[in-house]
């Protein structure tokens, strides 16, 4: 490996074009003769659609047409619930969306949309999440396919025997993804084939699934998906707009732009399930946790299951003997909750590293050295070695690197001025996964390498990082290197989410490159005018990987600052801290982890859906009114990494990075806020009332 | 279910307007529908895809463009107002064969992920680095009578409007601040 890529920071392959403008994005493509699609979400919460009238949208001056279940080309009803769009009646939540108007301009399909009359059967709804709703049920399995409940020892009797108790209740509020770009495809068909411009996290599962919903074989269909603007898990899997567009450009015979509005992204695509959490833990006088529990409630709809795997986290994290999880789930006349960054650990540890800080108190030690003591061997949780486990590595540099040594453990106690100033910390930590890939390496006759692998870079510069490491597989400088993602025409790739992008779709390319500088070596004379190609296919290897716990692990610092008359929060200063094995590209990997952070203020102070019981629907379905993180809100936020070297992941020892800068965060901020202030928020995000209208606050 | 009433088109009746104006440089006449933004105007009748719609209500930031050199969300803007105006979008950024020092600083900075807000910050930092060389005051400028620095404060609190959901945030303050050339 001479070349020595990997490791070395280098701008964004695709820079250049995004900052001309230039990139192009899903509804982007120039075409002829294009339409324009503007979907229609159902009023009701539940119930029946009895009637639609099309005429009113019909007569609108450029309106082609509206499709909804009566007139819809048939889908295959076996593919995926949430993607049966438009062929029955039934609605199951506010903001399902059930026609959509096609047109010659974007106005008029708009104007059409607002003219659809819809009539419905309404019947009784339930769509608030309670502790002791009715409908609370044990899933079989929770996402993607964890056991629901686990249990080791005897925690009850723990629990009881324990000095020091901890027995808390958090909650969290539904969170929506909010991708900047919205979820965005142009459809067309042409001589039977599909092709889609798709804003997606991964075009092979969009591929599968359209060829199944359409009855078409798959290589009748081709996404594009070269450029995306962001997803955050809920571009994961194949959604509406790309399901409609195809639809709608069937029935028009036309090629279909449809972009969803930022409203139409508060429900249809997925959010984060609100979530009701207790936690207990149950320690001797100097920390040392004997018994740990973490019941966790959240919500899916009646269409189909989601289940978070909102306390998998506590499995692994730290150790005591007397160990329990449980997940419960209710039935909602909501939309179905997804993947949002880190669906399970990301709720899951504002609870339980809440609950660590809650038990340092109790005990009167330092945070981080309750962590210390409580840092196990192997996994708590199936007894495996861990691959490599360094949080407590970047617990010891974080506090170095924060001045974490002369603080005050008493809470309150720092003023300056108005402000009331505070510190906090959280551990975090994020599976490190691969899924099985398929890439290609090619020789040219010029001395050039071509490298293809349908993977997807949403942001996170997986096109540049994949690239670096090709380069290094082939031993070649990586200016020789040319790289394809982003086109179901690609050998087929897992998606970018579950922080395995890199390391799955790296590990591919990395066998194609090896295998095709063997080839190489055995090949005489010049090469034919269409090069040497390799594939390579990682699932074999991948199921044969030997069982352990692999995990990158990170350490949150934080201080923040409150406004004690008004209860204001501000973020002062925030480092994290991380374990991820390789950074392949240090400039793209801060940003991203940077992101995460970013992402976990934003939770912590500023996002919260909130649900008009009466119409089953979040009231604050767009940017006035959701609030996200804006450049205003973030002072100083640093991320750094502990050098790593795990040989037991995959070839680059990448443990991935899109997840774990959020995980932990909105604890380190909670954690700062109870410090600065003496109050513990336990349900986020930490608002002003609930700090200036605390007895407790100074 | 086609359209009953027949051709689609809407030119030439009391919906639509011609209406006349200078992008990047570049006069265009065109007959709109009155009801169409000056981001659609851009991105479905110019091919100008840089500015983005990211909500298409005035609360994001990603369809910033500058309008007589001032920063304005063309998302609510209708075309049709626009006679003899000066636009400038991200592609007018750029001189003929490389990037501005602006643009430079965003890339070598990685003040961006996906890039979908890119564009707006980019007009918007355009339109602060002018602001604050000409001297305009914000709602953290302390000194009201003396020379506006452009501070990170002052870099945060003017480019508070354009969101980015990557959290680009430090990256893109960074850039704003290399380029107008201070520490
Ligand atoms: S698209 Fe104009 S402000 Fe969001
Ligand atoms: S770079 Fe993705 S939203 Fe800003």
């Amino acid at each position: 490996m001479s070349a020595g890529a990997v490791g070395r920071a280098h701008p964004r392959l695709e820079g250049p074009e995004k900052v001309t403008g230039t990139a192009r994005y899903a509804v982007e493509y120039p075409l002829e003769d294009v339409t324009y699609g503007w979907a229609v979400p159902a009023a009701a919460v539940r119930g029946r659609i009895t009637r639609i009238d099309p005429d009113p949208a019909l007569a609108v001056p450029g309106v082609l047409a509206v499709l909804h279940h009566g007139n819809a080309p048939r889908l295959s009803p076996d593919v995926e619930p949430e993607l049966y769009l438009l062929q029955d009646p039934a609605v199951h939540y506010r903001g399902q969306l059930v026609a959509l108007v096609v047109a010659e301009s974007i106005e008029a399909a708009r104007e059409g949309a607002r003219q659809v009359r819809i009539d419905y059967d309404t019947e009784p709804h339930s769509t608030v999440l309670t502790a002791d709703h009715p409908g609370l049920y044990r899933p079989e399995k929770v996402n993607p396919s964890y056991p629901t409940d686990t249990s080791e020892g005897d925690f009850d009797a723990a629990f009881d025997a324990a000095e020091v108790r901890v027995d808390a209740t958090y909650r969290t509020p539904a969170y929506h993804n909010n991708p900047m770009e919205p979820h965005a495809t142009t459809a067309q068909w042409r001589d039977g084939r599909l092709l889609v411009h798709d804003s997606n996290q991964g075009s092979t599962a969009v591929q599968a699934a359209l060829a199944e919903l359409f009855g078409i074989p798959r290589d009748s269909v081709r996404v594009i998906s070269e450029h995306v603007g962001g997803g955050f898990g809920s571009k994961g899997y194949p959604k509406a707009a790309v399901v409609l567009a195809s639809l709608a450009a069937r029935q028009v015979d036309r090629p279909v732009r449809l972009a969803l509005t930022r409203q139409q992204l508060f429900g249809p695509i997925g959010y984060r399930t609100p979530t009701i959490q207790r936690v207990r833990l149950g320690s001797d006088a100097d920390g040392r946790i004997a018994a740990i529990c973490h019941d966790a409630i959240s919500q899916t709809s009646t269409i189909t299951e989601f289940a978070e795997q909102t306390a998998v986290y506590t499995r692994s994290m730290y150790a005591a003997p007397h160990r329990r999880t449980t997940h419960r789930l209710v039935r909602l006349d909501v939309p179905t909750p997804f993947w949002m960054r880190a669906p399970g650990e990301c709720p899951g540890a504002y609870a339980l590293e809440s609950a660590m800080d809650e038990l340092a108190s109790a005990c009167g030690i330092d945070p981080i050295e309750l962590r210390v003591r409580n840092e196990p061997t192997v996994d708590p949780d199936q007894g495996h070695p861990f691959s490599s486990r360094n949080l407590v590595a970047c617990l010891i540099r974080g506090a170095r690197r924060f001045g974490w040594g002369d603080r005050d453990p008493r809470p309150g106690a720092r003023r300056e001025g108005r402000w009331l100033v505070g510190t906090g910390v959280a551990g975090a930590s994020y599976p490190a996964r691969a899924r099985a890939s398929a890439a290609t390496a090619t020789a040219l006759p010029d001395g050039g390498y071509l490298v293809r692998i349908n993977a997807t870079d949403i942001g996170t510069g997986a096109r540049t990082a994949l690239w670096q490491i090709a380069a290094d597989a082939l031993d070649v400088p990586p200016e020789r290197v040319t790289i394809r993602i982003g086109d179901s025409d690609l050998p087929p790739a897992g998606v970018a989410g579950g922080s395995m992008g890199t390391a799955s779709w790296s590990w591919a390319l990395t066998r194609a490159c090896q295998e095709l500088r063997d080839r190489l070596g055995h090949h005489s004379g010049s090469l034919p005018p269409e090069g040497l190609t390799v594939a390579a296919s990682t699932a074999d290897e991948i199921r044969a990987q030997k069982p352990m716990a692999r995990y990158a692990y990170g350490a949150h610092f934080v201080e923040v600052r409150v406004d004690a008359e008004t209860g204001e929060v501000r973020v002062s200063r925030m480092l994290g801290v991380f374990a991820v094995g390789r950074v392949v590209n240090p400039t793209t990997a801060r940003s991203q982890l940077i992101g995460g952070m970013t992402m976990g203020i934003s939770m912590a102070l500023h996002e919260e859906g909130l649900l008009d019981e009466r119409y089953g629907d979040w009231v604050n379905h767009d940017f006035a009114t959701y609030h996200i993180a804006g450049c205003a809100d973030v002072e100083q936020i640093e991320a750094e990494w502990v050098a790593e070297e795990d040989s037991d992941l995959n070839p680059t020892g990448v443990k991935g990075l899109g997840e774990i800068g959020i995980v932990g965060s909105a604890a380190a901020i909670a954690n700062a806020v109870r410090h600065a202030t003496g109050v513990r928020v336990r349900d986020l995000p930490i608002r002003l009332e609930k700090l200036a209208g605390s007895s407790s606050f100074t | 279910m086609q359209n009953r009433s027949g051709s689609a088109s809407i030119a030439g009746d009391e919906r639509s307007s011609r209406v006349a104006f200078t992008v990047n440089g570049d006069r265009r006449e065109l007959t709109l529908d009155n009801r169409t933004t000056l981001l659609d105007t851009l991105r479905e009748h110019l091919g100008l895809i840089g500015a983005k719609k990211g909500c298409d209500h005035g609360q994001c930031g990603s369809c910033t463009v500058l309008l007589e050199g001032r920063r304005v969300k063309s998302c609510l803007i209708f075309a049709v107002t626009l006679d003899d105006c000066s636009i400038t979008t991200v592609e007018g950024l750029a001189g003929p064969d490389r990037l501005s020092p602006l643009q430079e600083a965003f890339v070598a900075q990685d003040a961006f992920q996906c890039g979908y807000c890119t564009p707006g910050q980019l007009c918007s930092a355009r339109g602060v680095l002018d602001e604050l060389a000409e001297g305009w005051p914000s709602a953290v400028t302390e000194d009201l009578t003396g020379v506006v620095r452009p501070t990170d404060a002052e870099i945060r609190e003017r480019m508070a409007g354009n969101l980015c959901r990557c959290g680009a945030y430090p990256h893109i303050v960074a850039a704003i601040r290399e380029t107008a050339g201070e520490r």
